[in-house]
Parts: structure tokens; sequence; C-alpha cells
């Protein structure tokens, strides 16, 4: 489904991924771990051409998306739920899921939003309030929800648990494995690298730019080096 | 009595003129809402409205003695469509080259454009004064006026001035709040990065708001050339500045601030001259400018919204 190639990604003169390669296959979850600054949000922003690449491919569903608009990327197919949720905060929840199905129609704004009440009561208890004045759980629902307003073929998550109480994480992480049964795609992003590699069909380590380890989700848990450094063992 | 009459007539002028300052910094509200940035060649759109109107007015009345409303309506057509493409060039032109630079070169950039439009209408229409026939004449009395006391009339162009702002407001209202293309641009404004990661052409939405603002502009512009009664090439420079003043006052972004800065604005400066004297009408917008900007950077309703993590 997606196939990152060699990619080299640049912040002006910094380059900040060395030739990195990453490939996801339809239905799968594939999580991506890493430290703080290693590239993980720049590999997952690469994806969606914000920054371009400066070298490799990046293709999607066959199709080299490396040099398109970010507008034009998001629109074939994947979704992002970025890192610290970006919900429009003056927004109110119903209009910001209507951001999310933008460029799609009213019947279909309609069905996807029913969709998304249905995965999360609580947005639609809540489809007149402002997002801003929301909890940070609800702000990550409603991102998500935003995310799914397009029926993407992939979503990107990007710390999706950043932030929040454990409870709270726990229902973000079941969410996730409901989206894989629905046949979404799941590119993940984790800081909370046990949760995330538990739920993960497979996983890479990405480490300073580079990708350090790449193994099912299970082998990766159960590595001695994985645990020293991520999982606190 | 006397009193309340100069007092009721000092307010109705600064309505007057504060409902067109409003319609200008709506322009430069909604542009710095999204993008951040002053366009300083706003006020060059607005006073090429003014000159678009006069032109198709004069050029009506040469070639047929026609209906006055329609005459206007033209007139206010021709200006909002010439204004509205002034508006959509200079984005392209000037601002999109520079869009994600440092946040001083579209400012230079927006200078420059209006210094340029500014020279334009100069060399096109000369620099002298343009007289600019009032064709809504006539008013209405509201008391006073006996014995030699103030009589304060609201004339028939005020009377205009204000429905055709109300329109307007309340026009661009039901479009931010209501539209797709409105609820886009809220949504821009306050997360633009996101709203490409939806796959929106953020650009497409920046343009609509150029081209917004310069409509309102170009209304402006026939509105408060028609009440001032001449313009000039120069006679968009301090409306500008005023509006601008209004946006800030208002708080800068805020839409519904835009509309309450120009209307404070304007009270203010009718006040200043009925009471002080016409001289000091500009030191006041400029000196509450400087105050706000003191006391108050974030204006009178640009209130942060409060973030929970």
């Amino acid at each position: 489904m997606l196939v990152l190639e060699n990619i080299h990604t640049h912040y002006g003169k910094i380059e900040a991924l060395h030739g990195v390669s990453v490939e996801i296959q339809k239905g799968e979850i594939v999580s991506l771990i890493g430290a703080n600054g290693a590239g993980k949000t720049t590999l997952l922003m690469t994806v969606c051409g914000d920054p371009q690449a400066s070298s490799g491919r990046v293709l999607f569903k066959g199709e080299d998306i490396t040099h398109k608009p970010t507008a034009q990327i998001m629109r074939s197919g994947i979704a992002i739920v970025p890192e610290g949720r970006r919900v429009f905060p003056g927004l109110t929840v119903e209009e910001n899921l209507h951001m999310g199905g933008f460029f799609t129609s009213k019947q279909e704004i309609r069905k996807s939003q029913d969709h998304v009440f249905e995965l999360f009561p609580r947005l639609k208890e809540r489809r007149n309030q402002r997002a801003g004045t929301m909890s940070g759980g609800e702000q990550q629902m409603l991102a998500i929800g935003r995310a799914l307003m397009t029926k993407p073929e992939m979503i990107i998550l990007d710390e999706p648990s950043l932030g929040l109480a454990p409870l709270i994480i726990k229902q973000i992480f079941e969410i996730i494995s409901t989206l894989r049964d629905d046949g979404i795609t799941v590119f993940l992003v984790e800081q909370n690298a046990k949760q995330a590699l538990k739920l993960a069909d497979r996983g890479y380590v990405l480490e300073t730019g580079r990708i350090r380890l790449e193994d099912s989700g299970a082998n990766l848990l159960a590595n001695e080096d994985v645990q020293k450094a991520y999982l606190g063992g | 009595m006397h009193d309340v009459m100069y007092f009721l007539q000092q307010l109705i002028n600064g309505l007057t003129v504060g409902s067109a300052y409003a319609l200008i910094a709506i322009g430069y509200t909604m542009v710095y809402g999204i993008i951040g940035m002053i366009n300083f060649a706003h006020g060059e759109i607005y006073m090429i409205g003014a000159y678009v109107s006069l032109i198709v007015i004069t050029g009506l009345a040469v070639t047929s003695p026609a209906w006055i409303p329609l005459v206007l309506l033209v007139a206010l057509i021709c200006a909002i469509i010439v204004s509205s493409s002034m508006g959509w060039a200079v984005e392209r032109i000037a601002y999109r080259p520079v869009r994600g630079q440092h946040r001083l070169i579209p400012l230079i950039s927006a200078i420059g454009m209006s210094i340029f439009l500014q020279n334009y209408v100069h060399l096109a229409q000369g620099s002298r004064n343009i007289g600019f026939p009032l064709l809504i004449e006539g008013g209405i009395s509201l008391g006073g006026g006996e014995d030699g006391t103030f009589q304060a009339n609201l004339s028939y162009m005020q009377l205009t001035i204000f429905i055709v702002t109300l329109i307007c407001m309340t026009g661009l209202s039901l479009f931010i709040s209501r539209s797709k293309t409105g609820r886009a641009c809220r949504a821009v404004s306050q997360d633009l990065k996101m709203s490409s990661l939806l796959g929106i052409d953020t650009n497409r939405i920046i343009t609509a708001t150029f081209v917004i603002g310069a409509s309102l502009a170009a209304v402006a512009g026939l509105l408060l050339g028609m009440y001032y009664g001449s313009i000039d090439p120069l006679f968009g420079f301090i409306a500008g500045l005023k509006a601008f003043t209004a946006a800030v006052l208002g708080g800068i972004g805020s839409i519904p601030g835009a509309m309450l800065g120009g209307l404070v604005l304007g009270v203010a400066e009718s006040f200043t001259s009925g009471y002080l004297s016409s001289e000091y009408k500009d030191v006041v917008s400029f000196g509450l400018l400087i105050l706000i900007l003191l006391f108050r950077p974030t204006g009178l309703l640009g209130k942060p919204e409060v973030e929970k993590i």
C-alpha cells in the first residue's frame, strides 16, 4: 500500500532522514517507534508531502506521490491524525468533522459523520461544542473522527496517546484496533512503544534518521535492545 | 435640547463613517487572520473601487439620464468586479511568491504594491481631486431647529451607507458561519497546515479572503467617495490606515472585532471633530491605536481561545 524508498528529508540544510525505507501492506498496523528527535514525525510528514523528500520515492497504491502537493496527497486516500491533535479550536465538533470531509459530497459527509458518532458517542453528545473547550481525550477522538471522514484507506497516527490519561490511552488503542477490523491500514507512531508494538503486525525502530530494526511487533517486543532502549527494561 | 440634537448628529456622522471603516477593516482582519500579514495595499483597493464607481457613474450619466438606483447598482457591481480582480492579482503577484518567508518580506511587498497602485492611479487619472456627484440627496430631520437651535439630520446618503453596510455585514456573517467556503476560511485561519493535511486547497481559500475583502472595500469606496464628495489617488491611504486601526482596535483576525472597531473609531473621530476640533481627529484615532497596542494588544474582541492539553 505505502512504500518509502531510501528517503532523505531536509529541513533547510539539516538532513533529518538519512535514507529511510519502509513498506506497509494493505490491512496492516505498522508501528514506528523511536526516541524524541529520531525523525518519526518528519517521516510521517514526508509521506504527506510537507516537507517533501529531497531524494528517494514515496509510493502510495503504486503511484509516485513524492512531489505532489499536500492537499492532493491527502485526497488520494491517506488521512492523518497529527501530533498534538490539531483540531480547529474555534470550530464546533460537527464543523471539525465537516472540514475532515471537505472534498466529499454532502451525503457522504452525513454518512461518515453517523459512522464517527457511532464510534465515538461522546462526540455526538458534544456535537455543538467548540473543540477548543473539550478535554484532551475528547479532542483526540475528534481528531481521529475527523481523519475518518474521508473514508481513508490508510490512516497515519502521530503520537495519539501523548498527554492523555492511561484509561483514555487504552480506549484510543482499542479504537485503533477496530480501524484495522474495518479494513483500514494503520501507520502508527508512538513513544508509548509497548502498547504500540503489542498492537502492531510489524514495527520499525527509527534512530537518528535511520531505520535500526524491522520485525514483527511481537519479536520487537521480545528484542533485548528494544527493551533496553524503549521499554524501560 | 440643543445639546441632545448636537450629540445625536455627531453620533450619526460617526456611525456613518465608522460603518464604512468597518467594511474596509474586514479585509485587513480576514487576510491577517489567515496568513498573518497586513495587506497594506488594501487601502488602494478601496481607492480603486471609488474611482471605478465614479467612472461608471460619470459614463452612464453622460450617455443616458438613467434611473439613479440602477446607475448606483451598476457602478457598485463594476467596482466590486474591478477591485476584487485587483485583490486577486495583488495576492498572486506580490504575496504568494513570498509566502512562508520572513514576515517582513510580504510586508515590504505590500507597501510596494500600495505605492505602485497609488502611482498607477496618479498616472491614469491625474493627481488632482475629482468631484464625486452626490446622487442620493435629501434627508430626514430628527428634530430641533426651532428658535435657531441645532437641527439634527439623517441624510438619505447616510441612511444608504447604514443599510448597505448592514446588508454586507449580514451577508458576510452568514457566509462565514454557514457556507462551506466560509467554514474553510475559519478552519484555515485557525490552522493552515492542518487544513492542507485535510486535503483542502488552502491557496484557493486564501484567494477567496482577498477577493471578499476587496469586494467589501469596493463597496466602501463607492459609499465614502460619494459621502465625502471628492476623491484623489491618496484617498485610500488615510482611510486604509484608519481601517487598519479599526481592525487592531477590535482585535485583528476577528471579524466581529473589525465591525465593532470601525464603529468605535468612527464615533470617536466624529465626537472629536464635533466637540474639540476636526484637526484632532487623526490624533485621537492613532492615539487610540497606540493605547490599544500598549494596554490590550489583542484588541476589544480578539481573545485567544483557551486551549486545553
